[in-house]
């Protein structure tokens, strides 16, 4: 038996160590994660022989801390957001970037540059509803506040981020002003207050393929949503629209998380997932902007109406603050659980 | 129920069976529901269905995360059940064939495994064995898997043995049989029963085990619960509905084979009473 | 077995005595040979189990972020009375540390830890490490409070020397709403952020619900099987096994289906006109009880059956022949008997609820997650690693006290057959 036990524990040993040709290449997942192996993790296999193992997760940077310290890392690239970027850079949980290994700077979007990560798209958390189950279209975080004229289960995502903003943004702050107001206590009070006007109405959501499941479901009549998700359920024939006033703007990266053993296998991935034409196939899935300046010019005018970037969608749109999410954000997201739970 | 029974009587007679129908029928309806709709052509899991269709198992049998995931649990789950029955069967000889004081308390340490809330095990492992460079491989994930499982084996076997009669390995040695071949002519067939449910019990506890796996686990060793888990949370699709029947009828044969060997274990046991 | 060879030639009562002594000597060695057959599973057990756990206890004490960050500047402080600002040996070992541990986790977690104790202490110190390091020859003191005024304040450099210690009680008193003031005294956490007590509170009262609702589903379930010929309980025993066998994320799915908004249920309960818009049953209390209930039913069931199955009906029968009603006879003489299995019953329930993760996660809103989620809120998400810590060891005392109780009662060897 216990040879038995041996045996195994060798062959297992084998199997793991074998696994460690591949690259593991983290996203968030969904439809975006499809998007994704479309356009960059099939094409790039293809291209380089290089074997793509794709995960999943939600943005949480325990697991990214925990392997860069204990220096076992098992991520090799990883989409972050950009306020997790940002403190994961100043902590070294992520290798800074050659620029040489990816491409010229000058060809991406201002805010895509990072010391280290390389924006990969710009997305949008904005108000979705479903215009089957709706009579009076909400245009702003107002009337997704008013209850009485509409009715029904809101969804909003579970965390502080973006739920503070929108809560100000139904106060009636303009968007120029919301991170400045949230920055004073007074501010956070403000916007604790405004959410408990519809806390009970409130359906929170975790994974960004959530809302636009019970939208059409009719488990909630609008929700807080990322625009792309939305796009890949209209595709499917729901009827979902999108209210761009009052979205909040904040671009993804690609990051290798520091130390990982193959490297060079990443850059060689962000390299081909950072030009124009495989960015402007991923778009085409799911509308998110690219952060490569050519790759708008080699779609389809239809395709990129429907981007973040598009002018006419940047009207009252508002910018996500890094700086104010790097400095705020582990003591508002745990004041924002304390309240959820209660 | 007799002829003379009272109104009373004879309501509390009905009302019981009807009472225990219904709480049944909720024990088993929902699990069953589910199947049908595997099999429904379009991709709502509503009913009326629109049609009989195989495309959820198709596309269960294609996606590569799929595969991937039932692949890992093939091989985490009997890894793992190998390890803990190996350990579990020996320590529980020892067990009850041993006696010093603290036994009982060294029992209930090594059953403590399943009665330490998951999650506690999960963050404990995980933040124990990533400095040793185990998170994210097998051999972690068949380590915290083993040790979820050998309580069952630990229970199952003690209880048998506990009925098992040693004088027969005594008689097997005074025939002239060496301790190995008495362990495996005598004392193996006897126990076997117990040691392969406490087998079975283990398998099944790792092969459903999520909350451990999130921890321990990367995606390369992402398993079938744990591609479930992503799945509920992110989108309840027909596939989802596909796999659950699958393991549904997997849950079935663990059960059918589990009966057969209490029965095989009981005639065992009666034929040597009488 | 040969040299034990009995002297069967020997003096009778010399050989008694030596048989004896022998007989045990045997039985000795036998049995430590058997305890052997223990250590290879103790060893793993201790390796891959307690030794983790331990550890991750351990983590609800320690302190180690600014302690091992910057030891120079402590030793400093040390001696440093906090009454005016530290002297100015203080700014240069903090820069020069500072500087040396730029751009490393070390200084996150630092930073973080500092943040933790004062609000904007983390920004003060990234900015701080930023302009590091400092110039030769340049006047620390006065370098540092340029680049931020707060510097001269003496509250920021308590700080430092707070959370310096190499053990702090800091993460378990936020376990029970509790914190340390300024001036080292005890006092309850401002309302908006305690919440801990709430969530155990709610841990217990859920956990006591769902093993309520089990118990008075269970026992009519385990009585009649009881009282049934044994062929037609093993058939009925099929119904409680099956579901006890099946995936717990298959039973979560199954629900998931059956009760979401256009789900079966609701769709059944409006053919039926009994609602005319779908009602909330799933994301709320009412859908992860309906679930735990679902999965728990047959822990309750296979103890109450056990029990049920040793009481002897002649007592029932002796007690309605001398006249005792029918249900008076039930509760005075049945019932008694069941007790334990109702104890083993509810107790096993209520211990496997404490620690439900998986369960509300997937079927509930923030209002009904328990300490677990907590734990891994703490773990993944902002990474608390000592909050996570804290708030394990209190839901493990919690779950080892009531199994001692459990183990006590039943005997280990009946432990929860848990998944």
């Amino acid at each position: 038996m216990k040879l038995i036990s041996t045996v195994a524990l060798i062959g297992t040993a084998v199997l793991s160590g074998a696994a460690h040709a591949d690259l593991t290449v983290i996203s968030f997942g969904g439809a975006n994660q499809q998007a994704q192996q479309a356009a960059y993790y099939a094409p790039f296999s293809a291209a380089s022989g290089i074997k793509i193992i794709a995960g999943e997760y939600n943005g949480e940077q325990a697991k990214i801390k925990a392997m860069v310290e204990t220096r076992n890392v098992t991520w090799d690239v990883v989409e972050v957001e950009s306020p997790e970027l940002a403190r994961g850079c100043e902590e070294g949980l992520y290798e800074k970037l050659d620029y040489s290994k990816i491409g010229s700077k000058a060809d991406f979007i201002g805010k895509a540059v990072g010391e280290c990560g390389i924006g990969t798209f710009v997305w949008s958390t904005v108000l979705a509803y479903n215009a089957d189950k709706l009579k009076q279209a909400p245009t702003s975080w107002a009337d997704f506040w008013d209850v009485k004229r509409i009715p029904g289960k809101r969804g909003m995502r579970k965390g502080a981020k973006f739920t503070l903003e929108f809560a100000l943004l139904a106060d009636g702050v303009k968007p120029a002003d919301v991170y400045t107001v949230l920055a004073t206590p007074a501010g956070v009070d403000r916007a604790f207050k405004k959410l408990d006007e519809i806390k009970p109405h409130i359906q929170w959501w975790e994974a960004g393929a959530q809302p636009p499941q019970m939208l059409a479901s009719g488990d909630m009549v609008m929700s807080s949503a990322y625009n792309g998700r939305i796009a890949a359920a209209q595709a499917e024939g729901k009827n979902l629209k999108i209210v761009w006033n009052g979205g909040v703007y904040d671009v993804d990266s690609w990051a290798i998380p520091a130390g990982s053993p193959r490297i060079k296998e990443a850059y060689e991935f962000i390299r081909f997932a950072s030009q124009a034409k495989p960015q402007s196939q991923y778009a085409a899935l799911i509308p998110y902007g690219p952060t490569h300046k050519g790759a708008v010019g080699m779609m389809d005018a239809k395709v990129a109406a429907d981007l973040p970037t598009a002018p006419a969608n940047l009207e009252g749109a508002l910018p996500s603050n890094t700086e104010f999410w790097v400095e705020y954000g582990e003591d508002l997201e745990q004041r924002f659980n304390a309240w959820a739970a209660r | 129920m007799n002829a003379y029974a009272s109104p009373v009587e004879r309501a509390w007679y009905i009302g019981l069976r009807v009472l225990v129908g219904l709480v049944l029928a909720f024990l088993v309806l929902p699990i069953l529901v589910i199947i049908p709709l595997s099999f429904n052509a379009d991709s709502f899991l509503m009913y009326p269905m629109s049609g009989f269709s195989l495309r959820w198992y198709e596309d269960f049998l294609t996606s590569p995360a799929w595969q991937q995931s039932l692949k890992n649990s093939l091989i985490v789950s009997p890894a793992a059940t190998v390890i803990a029955m190996a350990l579990g069967t020996l320590a529980s000889i020892g067990l009850v064939r041993s006696d010093f004081p603290g036994k009982t308390l060294l029992m209930a340490v090594l059953i403590s495994p399943m009665v330490v809330p998951l999650v506690i095990v999960g963050v404990a492992m995980y933040l124990f064995f990533a400095p040793l460079g185990l998170t994210g491989t097998y051999t972690g994930l068949i380590l915290s898997h083993a040790v979820l499982g050998v309580p069952f084996v630990i229970t199952t076997v003690t209880a048998t043995l506990q009925g098992f009669d040693f004088n027969m390995v005594r008689a097997a040695a005074s025939l002239g049989a060496n301790p190995v071949t008495a362990f495996f002519r005598v004392t193996l067939p006897l126990v076997a029963p117990g040691v392969i449910s406490g087998g079975l019990f283990a398998f099944a506890t790792s092969f459903d085990e999520v909350v451990v796996t999130l921890f321990m686990a990367s995606p390369q060793q992402a398993t079938l619960p744990r591609q479930m888990f992503s799945g509920i949370r992110e989108n309840i699709s027909p596939t989802i509905a596909a796999v659950a029947t699958i393991l549904i009828v997997l849950s079935t044969l663990m059960l059918i084979t589990l009966e057969w060997l209490r029965r095989r274990n009981e005639r065992i046991r009666g034929a040597r009473s009488t | 077995m040969s040299t034990d060879t009995l002297p069967l030639d020997a003096a009778p009562t010399e050989s008694v005595v030596g048989l004896k002594q022998r007989l045990r000597r045997a039985e000795r060695r036998r049995k430590l040979l058997y305890g052997a057959l223990i250590l290879p599973l103790a060893l793993f057990l201790v390796i891959a189990f307690i030794w983790p756990i331990a550890a991750l206890l351990k983590r609800s004490v320690d302190n180690p972020e600014v302690h091992g960050a910057l030891p120079q500047t402590l030793a400093v402080l040390k001696h440093w009375s906090g009454d005016e600002l530290p002297p100015a040996e203080a700014y240069a070992a903090l820069a020069g540390e500072l500087a040396a541990i730029r751009g490393t986790p070390e200084l996150g977690a630092a930073a973080k830890r500092l943040n933790r104790e004062t609000p904007g202490y983390r920004s003060l110190i990234m900015k701080t490490a930023r302009k590091m390091p400092l110039a030769e020859g340049v006047d620390a003191q006065g370098a540092l409070m340029t680049i931020d005024s707060r510097w001269s304040d003496v509250d920021i450099w308590l700080a430092i020397k707070r959370t310096g210690a190499p053990y702090t009680a800091f993460y378990m008193l936020s376990a029970l709403d509790l914190t340390i003031d300024a001036d080292g005294s005890l006092s309850a956490t401002p309302p908006e952020e305690s919440i801990y007590l709430d969530i155990l509170g709610r841990t217990f009262w859920m956990s006591l619900i769902v093993a309520a609702c089990c118990l008075l589903l269970g026992f009519p379930v385990a009585y009649l099987m009881a009282n049934l010929p044994q062929d037609k309980s093993n058939s009925l025993m099929i119904f409680v096994l099956l579901p006890f066998w099946t995936s717990v994320l298959v039973r979560v799915a199954a629900w998931i289906v059956l009760l979401q908004n256009d789900g079966l249920v609701n769709q059944a309960l409006m053919a039926l006109g009994l609602t005319d818009s779908p009602l909330q049953l799933v994301f709320n209390r009412l859908g992860v009880y309906i679930a735990m209930v679902h999965i728990l039913l047959p822990f309750m069931v296979l103890p109450l059956y056990s029990v049920m199955k040793g009481i002897s009906p002649v007592y029932m029968r002796a007690a309605m022949s001398l006249g005792c009603p029918p249900f008076k006879s039930f509760w005075k003489v049945y019932f008694p008997q069941t007790l334990p299995g109702i104890g083993a019953g509810t107790l096993l329930v209520f211990i496997i609820c404490m620690g439900y993760y998986i369960t509300p996660a997937l079927l509930g809103s923030p209002k009904e997650q328990m300490v677990s989620y907590f734990i891994a809120f703490y773990t993944n998400q902002t990474i608390n690693w000592g909050m996570a810590a804290a708030l394990s060891a209190v839901l493990l005392a919690a779950t080892l006290v009531l199994y001692v109780f459990y183990a006590r009662r039943l005997g280990a060897s009946q432990a929860p057959a848990g998944r």
